[in-house]
């Protein structure tokens, strides 16, 4: 059966069901993984999936269910689920499908090169990138190298005759670089990201793992101060997907932003401009439409400084009296949609990281965090969280420092930008993000 | 009921073994839940799943094949065997006669969340927003979530052995909004079990009340100190130190890599001689609790710290192979879409004899870290960080005010040899556990435990 057929059936065992409206989402990937520990594999996982989900609606009432098996009576069961849930639940009057949609032109999401890879040239490159992150001197282990790549389709319908798909395709590799010994030991992360495989460079994130983790050797906890930072792009990203999070309009008409109440004001410095893009072919969160069949589009998100809009999907749109942006996001069939950032861009500067550093003369820069997600309060958003990088003296990267916390709160955070890096690059962190170097004019940084 | 005959799981592992190996496994799994929340006043995101699926292992040397499969059709298993087996290319291998498995619980389920009509799950989540909202007018918003969800579980190995197991989780979750003028703060309490709707019996309205305590109770909070001083943890969820800045380091593939702070120091003195943890998959209606691992090996309880000894580590089938030791029933995956890893179930230390005051009394000046937001370690070097969601000032023997923004950073193995009291209270709270972008249920708990010196990370 196909996945458009699989949809079709589920619509009509909904409105069987009682259904006044109704959604399908069905999606199917293929997708292979390999580990890599002293340059040979340690584990190789091949692995396929396809499954359905469905959204019903009851007059303002809606369920989700999903499941594995497309077999009609799975399906009607499926179906008579989602609808119990619904009339279980509470009516919602801005609850629905979206009044309109369609697919955007987005480019190929599905590299034709793709397809031409083996699994041996796969695990050649996986080797490649642990051959390069050992071969560095200094590096005393690479505790695992990961390549995985998946390709997968998805088809959306629903009862008001809408039905698309789209095909797309994704390889990445990582690598995790230890250097020094015993309390000392320092640890390094290098990525990629791709459509394929051939987009990746072996040598380029076996080398960023290993130059990572050595650039930490010897890193001892410094004393507090308050000095200027700069993030490095793993940063930045993190930051950037924490901030992309609050600006759903689902937590904002929550309560649950600190950017509530806050459109149109400056919420950065002038030169901080933030998007989010589902149509850049680049991100490996694009789309030609949402998880509810809206059409993607670019939103800029920060505007010089400005908080230009909300990401929204069709029932928090209605709610607020606008239109959806096409934010209606889904991980797979497993999970109804839900408001949220595809891909978030930030918009490069002009100075390379090396003019970053010297115009914060003395400071810190932090090439990791940790504890986000712990550390940050979303309502409030202030922050206290664990950084290791290097110190900054005299314009000059200096010793590496670990055991560390930076602490302010989001908004005086970007309103301290004082400038974007120009070496933009996409990583998988706070999601799918574009993300720059950011130097920020002064945070509290607590030591000894 | 049977998830897979026997003769299927035979054949399959003999067709994934037709190119060689050491041993195959084959783990058959049907996954079924019912989530639901209310949020804003609204009782919404009604969901339910059913999922059935089966993967294949294929084990030689150190290198693991592995693969999966949606659904339990004999065709698609043979073809996933046959896929697998494609990597190698030796003698073939057979399977040893396997018997059938009737999966069965474990842990005692007496009510099945299941059977228990969709409306009375609705009651309870109005119940406990009923009593949020009750208790204070700066309680702002009130979100519940409740989440059921069975996993029967089939494993059969071409050593010869077959174990099933039925497993039932229930989880009910209360996050307060308090709000006073500018000031927002946030409080969760969480109750869950290996269990069934039982679990709720006892007063639910208790997890509202705490939730909307600690909401409450933040708002009144100063900026967290900063510095070293000393840390007295709370008991329950308190217990996420122990799993994050040591539990993961005794897991054995860390270990195995030199990943692993601890790697090597089995029998090393890291403690004063009060203290002793345990890993205990089998303690009765846990969270972290199973009748055997998801590579069959019955759980049990595990002593990882025995009189400040380091006494062992945890280990999967694959991990004890190569370490010449015995798996102690911690290989656990997500789903059938993963490889098992070594990963804990029930972490906790276990009781002393002090009571939390005799802990406290004796802190000039400290921070009393009640609960934790979440933490992260890097098993490596043993550095960890912990958001503390709800923490007090510790002021001359007495707790006094709330603080925010405080953060604990510190070294496992240095924490560990800095502890100097633990009290009787232990208790075991809800978590889950990442790793391997594999997310797994695991319980976290210990009593109150005082550490001498920790750098406070605070916002003051």
């Amino acid at each position: 059966m196909t996945l458009e057929q699989a949809a079709e059936l589920a619509l009509a065992a909904a409105e069987a069901a009682g259904a006044t409206d109704a959604e399908a989402w069905a999606d199917e990937s293929q997708g292979l993984e390999v580990r890599v520990y002293r340059e040979e594999v340690e584990s190789l996982t091949d692995a396929g999936g396809r499954g359905i989900g469905l959204r019903v609606f009851v007059d303002g009432r809606s369920g989700y269910g999903y499941g594995t098996d497309l077999s009609e009576p799975a399906l009607r069961a499926l179906a008579e689920r989602a609808h119990a849930g619904a009339a279980a639940s509470d009516p919602d009057e801005h609850a629905g499908l979206p009044e309109s949609f369609g697919a955007s032109e987005v480019g190929d999401l599905h590299s034709p090169e793709f397809d031409s890879w083996t699994t041996e040239r796969k695990v050649e490159l996986a080797i490649a990138v642990d051959r390069a992150a050992r071969a560095q001197e200094g590096v005393s282990q690479v505790e695992q190298t990961v390549y995985a790549d998946g390709r997968g389709r998805v088809a959306i319908a629903n009862s008001r005759g809408f039905a698309a798909a789209y095909e797309s395709s994704s390889a990445w590799a990582y690598s995790s670089a230890f250097a020094g010994k015993g309390a000392d030991l320092m640890t390094g992360l290098g990525v990629g990201m791709a459509r394929d495989p051939g987009g990746l460079d072996p040598e380029a994130v076996g080398s960023e793992a290993a130059e990572r983790a050595l650039a930490l050797v010897g890193a001892r906890q410094p004393g507090s101060r308050r000095c200027p930072v700069v993030l490095d792009a793993f940063v930045a990203a993190s930051f950037a997907g924490f901030i992309g999070g609050m600006l759903s309009a689902d937590s904002v008409q929550r309560g649950r932003s600190l950017f509530a109440g806050k459109l149109g004001d400056e919420v950065a410095a002038p030169i901080l401009r933030l998007a989010d893009d589902p149509t850049d072919p680049g991100g490996l969160a694009s789309a030609p439409f949402d998880g509810e069949g809206s059409p993607t589009r670019r939103n800029a998100l920060i505007e010089d400084g400005r908080l230009a809009t909300y990401l929204y999907d069709a029932r928090t749109a209605r709610k607020d009296g606008r239109e959806t942006t096409g934010s209606a996001t889904r991980g797979s069939y497993r999970s109804a949609p839900s408001v949220g950032t595809s891909n978030l861009v930030l918009d490069a500067g002009d100075k390379d990281l090396d003019a970053l550093v010297r115009d914060a003369g003395d400071g810190l820069f932090v090439t990791d965090v940790a504890g986000l997600h712990s550390g940050v309060n979303p309502v409030s958003g202030t922050f206290s969280v664990g950084a290791t990088g290097r110190l900054i003296e005299g314009g000059q990267l200096g010793s590496p420092v670990r055991e560390i916390t930076i602490a302010s709160d989001l908004v005086s955070m970007l309103k301290a930008v004082r400038a974007v890096g120009s070496e933009a690059r996409w990583v998988p962190f706070g999601g799918s993000v574009k993300a720059a170097p950011l130097l920020l004019e002064e945070m509290s940084v607590g030591g000894s | 009921m049977s998830l897979l005959a026997p003769e299927l799981a035979q054949a399959a592992l003999d067709r994934a073994l037709q190119r060689g190996g050491d041993w195959a496994e084959l783990y058959a799994e049907e996954r079924s839940g019912f989530a639901v929340s209310l949020d804003d006043r609204r009782v919404e995101r009604p969901q339910s799943g059913h999922e059935i699926g089966a993967s294949i292992r294929l084990v030689l040397g150190e290198a693991t094949y592995f693969g999966h499969v949606d659904g339990l059709a004999e065709p698609d298993l043979l073809a996933l065997a046959d896929s697998v087996s494609q990597a190698l290319d030796r003698e073939p291998g057979n399977a040893i006669a396997l018997s059938g498995v009737q999966p069965r619980p474990a842990h005692e389920v007496r009510e099945r969340p299941e059977d228990v009509p969709v409306e009375r799950k609705v009651e309870l989540l109005r119940a406990c927003e009923e009593t949020a909202r009750g208790a204070g007018d700066d309680v702002a918003q009130v979100t519940v979530g409740y989440a059921e969800n069975r996993r029967t579980v089939a494993i059969f190995n071409s050593n010869g052995f077959a174990a099933g197991d039925d497993r039932t989780r229930l989880r009910l979750s209360v996050q307060v909004v308090a709000r006073r003028g500018d000031r927002v703060e946030t409080g969760t309490e969480t109750r869950g079990g290996h269990a069934g709707f039982e679990l709720l019996d006892d007063r639910p309205e208790a997890i509202a009340e705490e939730a909307a305590r600690k909401g409450l109770t933040a708002l009144d909070a100063v900026d967290a100190p900063a510095g070293k001083m000393p840390v007295v943890v709370g008991n329950g969820f308190g217990g996420v130190l122990l799993h994050e800045a040591i539990g993961h380091g005794l897991e054995a593939d860390a270990v195995q890599k030199d990943a692993s702070v601890y790697a090597g120091r089995v029998g090393d003195t890291l403690a004063e001689d009060f203290v002793t943890a345990y890993d205990d998959g089998r303690k009765p209606g846990e969270w972290g609790s199973d009748g055997i691992d998801d590579e069959g090996t019955p759980t049990q309880r595990t002593t990882i710290i025995e009189g400040g000894r380091l006494t062992s580590y945890l280990y999967d089938r694959l991990r004890a192979q190569k370490g010449r030791a015995l798996s102690t029933g911690n290989g656990r995956r997500e789903s059938f879409r993963h490889l098992p890893l070594p990963r804990m179930t029930n972490t906790y230390f276990g009781p002393g004899e002090a009571t939390p005051e005799d802990l406290i009394e004796g802190v000039e000046r400290g921070l009393y870290a009640v609960s934790f937001g979440g933490g992260q370690v890097e098993p490596a070097t043993g550095d960890f960080v912990f958001g503390v969601s709800e923490g007090y000032l510790i002021e001359d023997g007495k707790v006094t005010a709330p603080v925010r923004g405080a953060t604990l950073i510190g070294n496992g193995p240095e924490a560990l040899a800095a502890i100097d009291g633990i009290a009787a209270d232990l208790e075991i709270a809800t978590g889950f556990c990442g790793k391997g972008g594999q997310r797994v249920p695991a319980g976290v708990g210990q009593p109150h435990v005082r550490i001498r010196a920790l750098t406070v990370g605070g916002t003051g």
